[in-house]
Order: structure tokens, then C-alpha cells, then sequence
């Protein structure tokens, strides 16, 4: 546990509801980007932004941070947001998402936006990147790095040949200071994992390479907490938690549905609501004093 | 003749010339510049002997990492070193980086705009018996368009070994173009190099009848043509063009105005080569006839390398045919 008190899981949920409030009015303003990814990872994405990540916004290239690698880019609202309300830069500059000139790529590219650690959109090449620097930084410091790198990855992309190639060589590197995050939300674009292509047992998986699997909820505050602590504390062997998260979390008529992986509010299935209304009843959901997520250790 | 200022092997045109591989040049300029920096890694998919990083490997065994034969991953790891300040050399057959592993170069490399130096062995058909899935003549086509990208194919090991070096001490993106086989040395230790400048090897007294542009393996050649040439009283011009991006412009359109006829000469699909990026150079700012001597939309098979080339069209005879034709185009 990293001194997760009730006072700062409040905060946390607080924060959460607040980012995915920006995530919705960002994703409209484009009129076009993914929601449900975003939406579902936002809880972990607060957690390392507000709790977790040795960081500073106000010097970005701070050379002894931790490093955040989001290899799955097209959920980079819930980043962007994220950065926005850490101070990295102003929360109006989100309005600007998948506009020419934008420092907002939809998909993240880090000539525009230089505080992020890599580019990113095709999907399953963020873990080579990840395991490059923590390689990196063992080269550098040895086996005593304190630095963490963090890589997350989404459950479809794991498809991807390379994430294994990359798997293959965290394991027999031994890199304890990566921590890889699977966002296990069952979607993809055309439809559920397992019918797309089923990745069955994910948890043999990684430990068949030598990783130290942990399986949680992904919305859960102190569980995050507790899995990132086991993870730091693993020696010798790289760590992925699969954060079994419900996509689109937070609005209801979003949750669990792949029609919500590549639309944006205003542009989703119509079978609860109309497109013109999609906007305003996904932020009525997601206010606090409209009671959908509440704080439960007020 | 052979232009005195390049200091070149004065025993090129003999017939027992000294012969190394070009990709000899490359181990050799990867250990001395890991020795003069530390910030120097190298990876490798499987194939440290063949692409000469044992050298390197075995002097810095806590700055080599064996990735395995995984070259998507071998792009993308180094992406990541580089992103931690780290200059890595990343190596494997030209056939598999830069061609299998594409993608992860353009997006993890070029995009992320980060120092990797990608070592492509065995480019060319040269590589003779292991056949066509091995021969990469695609890979300057491939490499030269993507952005911030640099291309080099170093003419022999000695180039080779000063391009390795340059291109260590530099922030761009690099793709090295190297061959297997022994090819004979043409330059020397005192001769010229510098990245995106083209050396003028020969020239007659008289003007130039035509200009020939080279580059790799082929250079050497190039320079036995134009010797055969000169005698028989035509006037020509030799360009070794080791960087292939970025071109030397200034080069090209002199030796065009002079000459008026060009023949490009490379070990590659004419399609995106070397001389595709001659045309596009000569079209814009100085149009003359050009020939093109290389691959003809084809794939390469199993042979020796002499057998190839001949059959591919890029031996001496097509050489000198190319230039009879371009100058009859004038």
C-alpha cells in the first residue's frame, strides 16, 4: 500500500469523475475518438497521475521520473485528461482534441505534445518500448533503479505478435522496475475478445514468461493500490496486473458495449438515446450530486 | 582517372585488389565509437556473427542486448533505449530490418524521432545462394521515404566503418545499408566521408560525356566501366552517392549540367531506389536522359553473385550499354 487513505481514495473518485466529465465534453468537441476505452481505464489512469507516478508537470523532462507508457494510443483521451488536470497544460487546450494544429493528436505523438514518453497508435509496440527503457535505466543505475516503468496496454491489442516478442524479453531480462497494466475490458472493435480472438487463460499466459501476474478490479482504488505495491516490491521478474475494467464505466448505457470502442458521444447506437442527447445524458450520469458514482467512504 | 583528392586504393584496378565485406567496416566502427561513447548499445536478432556486432558484444557485454529473432521488438526496444538517451545500434539482415519490422521503424523510430541506427546486412542480391527471400533490394525504397529517416550504403568496409562512426555522433533516425559479400576496397582511411555528401572517385581530362551515379557494392563497378570508358576516349564522371537521403543536390545537377547523361548504377529495385532519387532531384531542377541499371521489377533466386548480377542486368556490359544508350538520348 503507498499511504492510500480513505481522505485520498475520495479524492480519487473525485478526480475520476471529474476526468471523465472531460473525457465525454472532449470527445464530443472532436466529433470523432474512442470512448469506451477511456471512460474504462480512468480510474487507473487517476490513481497513477494523482497517487502513484513519480512525476513533476512543471518540469516534464525531470530526468529521474517514472515513465508512463500508453501503448494502446487511441484511448488517449482518459492521457490527455489526465495530463490536462495534473497541470501539464490547460484543461480548455482538451477542447482542441483532433483539431489541426492541435498538441492533441488523436493519437498520441510526441512532437506536439513533448511531455509525453512516446508516440503511440499502432497497436503492440508500447511494451518494447517500455522494456528499451527500463534496460535503459538498468544499464544506467544497475539493479538498485528505483524508477518505474509503467506500460499500458489494452486486452485486444494483445493480438499483437510483438507484445509476446516483447513478454519473451521482460522475462528473461528480468525487469523488475516495469510494471505493465492489461486493461482487460472483453471489447475491441469488432466485437468481444474472446470471439475475435480469444486470449483464454491471460494469467498462465504471463506467467508461462516469467511475469508476476496479479488479476484485479480495475475500479477499485485500494486494490490498484495494493496490486502497484505488490508490483514494486516483486525482484527480479517484470509485473502485469490485468485490470478487469467495464468499458465505458461511469455511464451506464455505455457500459460493456463494443458499439462505444470507436464513437464518440453524439455519434453512438441510438437504442437508449438519440444522438443529440447523448452528450447530456452521459454528464448527467456522470455529476456527482446526480448521484451515479458516489463517494463511498464519505 | 581517379580523382586524386579522394585518396582512394591506388591498387583498385588491379586484379588481385584487396577484398573485405562491407559489413566488416561496420563491426569494426561500432566497437571504436562504443569505445568513445558510453552511451552506445547495440542489439541484435539472432545474428551478431553474421552482422559483425560480435566485435561490439563481446567488448561491452553490459551494453549488447540479445533480443532474439524478433526484429519487430528489436525496433521498438531500441525506440526505448534511445528515448532514455541511449544511441542504439540495432542489427539483423537488411530483409528483416528494415523490411519485417517496418512499421515499428516508421512509428517507434522516425515519428518518436529518436536516435536509432538501423544496421541492414546482407542487403542486395549479392547475397547469392540463400536465394530471393534473403536478397532485400527494396530497403532503400522502404527506408528513404519515411521522415526524418537517413539513408547511407557505404561503397566498401572502410566507408562503412566512417559511416558507422558519423552517424553515432548524430540525433537522426539512420538506416545502413551493408553487404556480405567480400567486395574490394575502394577508398582508404584518408579518404573523404561525410553524411549527405557525394565524392566525385573519377574523372577524365576531357568533359564529361556522361556522368555515372553509384552507390554500394556496385561503385566499384562504376569505376572499372568508366577506366574502360576513358581509354576508348569518352568522357566521364564517377559520383560514389553514399547518403541516399538526404541527397547531395549540388552534386547531382553539376555532374548533370556537365554531362548531360545520366546512369545510375545500385544493387536495388529501380522502383524507389537510389536512381528514383537522382530523377527526382535532376526532374525538378536540372531534367536530363538518365538510364537506370538495377533490379527490373523482379524477385532474385539462388546463384553466386557474379551469376546474378549478370542475369539481373547490373553487370559491367549492361553498365556500359546504359551509358551508350543515355548518350544517345542526348
Amino acid at each position: 500500500m503507498l499511504n492510500l487513505t480513505d481522505d485520498k481514495i475520495c479524492i480519487l473518485e473525485r478526480k475520476a469523475n471529474i476526468i471523465r466529465q472531460s473525457i465525454i465534453k472532449m470527445l464530443v468537441e472532436a466529433g470523432s475518438g474512442h470512448t469506451a476505452g477511456p471512460l474504462g481505464m480512468t480510474d487507473i489512469f487517476t490513481y497513477l497521475y494523482f497517487h502513484a507516478l513519480k512525476h513533476d508537470p512543471e518540469n516534464p523532462s525531470w530526468i529521474d521520473r517514472d515513465r508512463l507508457v500508453l501503448s494502446n494510443g487511441h484511448i488517449c483521451p482518459v492521457l490527455y485528461a489526465s495530463m490536462a488536470h495534473s497541470g501539464y497544460f490547460p484543461v480548455e487546450d482538451l477542447k482542441t482534441l483532433r483539431k489541426f494544429g492541435s498538441k492533441l493528436q488523436g493519437h498520441p505523438h510526441r512532437e506536439f505534445l513533448p511531455s509525453l514518453e512516446n508516440s503511440s497508435g499502432p497497436l503492440g509496440s508500447g511494451l518494447s518500448q517500455a522494456v528499451g527503457m527500463a534496460l535503459a535505466m538498468r544499464i544506467n543505475e544497475g539493479k538498485a533503479v528505483n524508477k518505474v516503468v509503467y506500460c499500458l496496454t489494452g486486452d485486444g491489442e494483445l493480438n499483437e505478435g510483438q507484445n509476446w516478442e516483447a513478454i519473451m524479453l521482460g522475462g528473461k531480462e528480468k525487469l523488475h522496475n516495469i510494471v505493465t497494466i492489461v486493461d482487460r475490458n472483453n471489447i475491441q472493435i469488432d466485437g468481444n475478445t474472446e470471439d475475435i480472438m480469444p486470449l483464454n487463460d491471460l494469467i498462465n499466459k504471463w506467467k508461462s514468461f516469467n511475469w508476476h501476474v496479479q488479476d484485479i478490479d480495475g475500479h477499485n482504488f485500494e486494490m490498484i493500490d495494493d496490486a502497484i505495491g505488490k508490483a514494486k516490491a516483486v525482484f527480479d521478474m517484470p509485473s502485469v496486473i490485468i485490470a478487469n475494467t467495464i468499458p465505458g464505466k461511469g455511464v451506464d448505457f455505455m457500459e460493456r458495449r463494443h458499439e462505444w470502442h470507436g464513437n464518440p458521444p453524439g455519434k453512438g447506437p441510438e437504442d437508449k438515446y438519440k444522438k443529440d442527447e447523448q452528450e447530456k445524458e452521459a454528464l448527467k450520469r456522470l455529476h456527482t450530486l446526480d448521484g451515479k458514482i458516489k463517494c463511498e467512504h464519505e | 582517372m581517379l580523382n586524386k583528392n579522394q585518396k582512394l586504393n591506388p591498387e583498385i584496378f588491379n586484379k588481385d585488389v584487396k577484398q573485405v565485406a562491407i559489413r566488416v567496416g561496420f563491426g569494426e566502427g561500432l566497437l571504436e565509437a562504443g569505445e568513445k561513447d558510453e552511451n552506445i548499445v547495440g542489439l541484435c536478432a539472432d545474428l551478431t556473427g553474421s552482422t559483425k556486432m560480435n566485435l561490439f558484444a563481446d567488448k561491452f557485454p553490459n551494453r549488447f542486448i540479445q533480443i532474439g529473432v524478433a526484429e519487430q521488438n528489436l525496433a521498438s526496444v531500441a525506440s526505448g533505449m534511445a528515448a532514455m538517451g541511449k544511441v542504439p545500434f540495432i542489427s539483423s539482415y537488411a530483409m528483416f530490418s528494415p523490411g519485417r519490422n517496418w512499421e515499428q521503424i516508421r512509428t517507434t523510430i522516425c515519428y518518436n524521432d529518436v536516435p536509432v541506427k538501423i544496421a541492414g546486412s546482407h542487403a542486395g542480391i549479392s547475397v547469392g545462394p540463400d536465394g530471393g527471400t534473403h536478397q532485400a533490394i527494396e530497403d532503400i525504397a522502404i527506408t528513404r521515404v519515411i521522415p526524418n529517416m537517413v539513408v547511407i550504403s557505404p561503397c566498401d568496409s572502410i566507408e562503412a566503418k566512417k559511416a558507422t562512426l558519423a552517424c553515432a555522433q548524430t540525433k537522426e533516425p539512420t538506416y545502413l545499408r551493408l553487404a556480405r559479400e567480400n567486395t574490394p576496397v575502394i577508398t582508404t582511411s584518408e579518404s573523404p566521408f561525410e553524411i549527405g555528401k557525394a565524392q566525385e572517385l573519377f574523372s577524365t581530362e576531357k568533359k564529361a560525356d556522361v556522368g555515372i551515379i553509384a552507390t554500394g557494392a556496385l561503385v566499384y563497378r562504376a569505376l572499372k566501366v568508366a577506366e574502360r570508358l576513358s581509354k576508348s576516349g569518352v568522357g566521364v564522371k564517377v559520383l560514389n552517392l553514399a547518403t541516399i537521403k538526404p541527397v547531395d543536390k549540388e552534386a547531382i545537377i553539376d555532374l548533370a549540367k556537365e554531362s548531360r547523361a545520366i546512369v545510375t548504377v545500385e544493387e536495388h529495385q529501380i522502383a524507389g531506389g537510389m536512381g528514383s532519387a537522382v530523377s527526382e532531384c535532376l526532374s525538378k531542377h536540372f531534367p536530363v536522359p538518365q538510364e537506370f541499371i538495377g533490379v527490373k521489377d523482379l524477385f532474385g533466386q539462388s546463384g553466386t553473385p557474379e551469376e546474378l548480377l549478370e542475369h539481373y542486368e547490373m553487370g559491367e556490359s549492361h553498365i556500359i550499354g546504359a551509358v551508350e544508350r543515355v548518350i544517345s538520348r542526348k
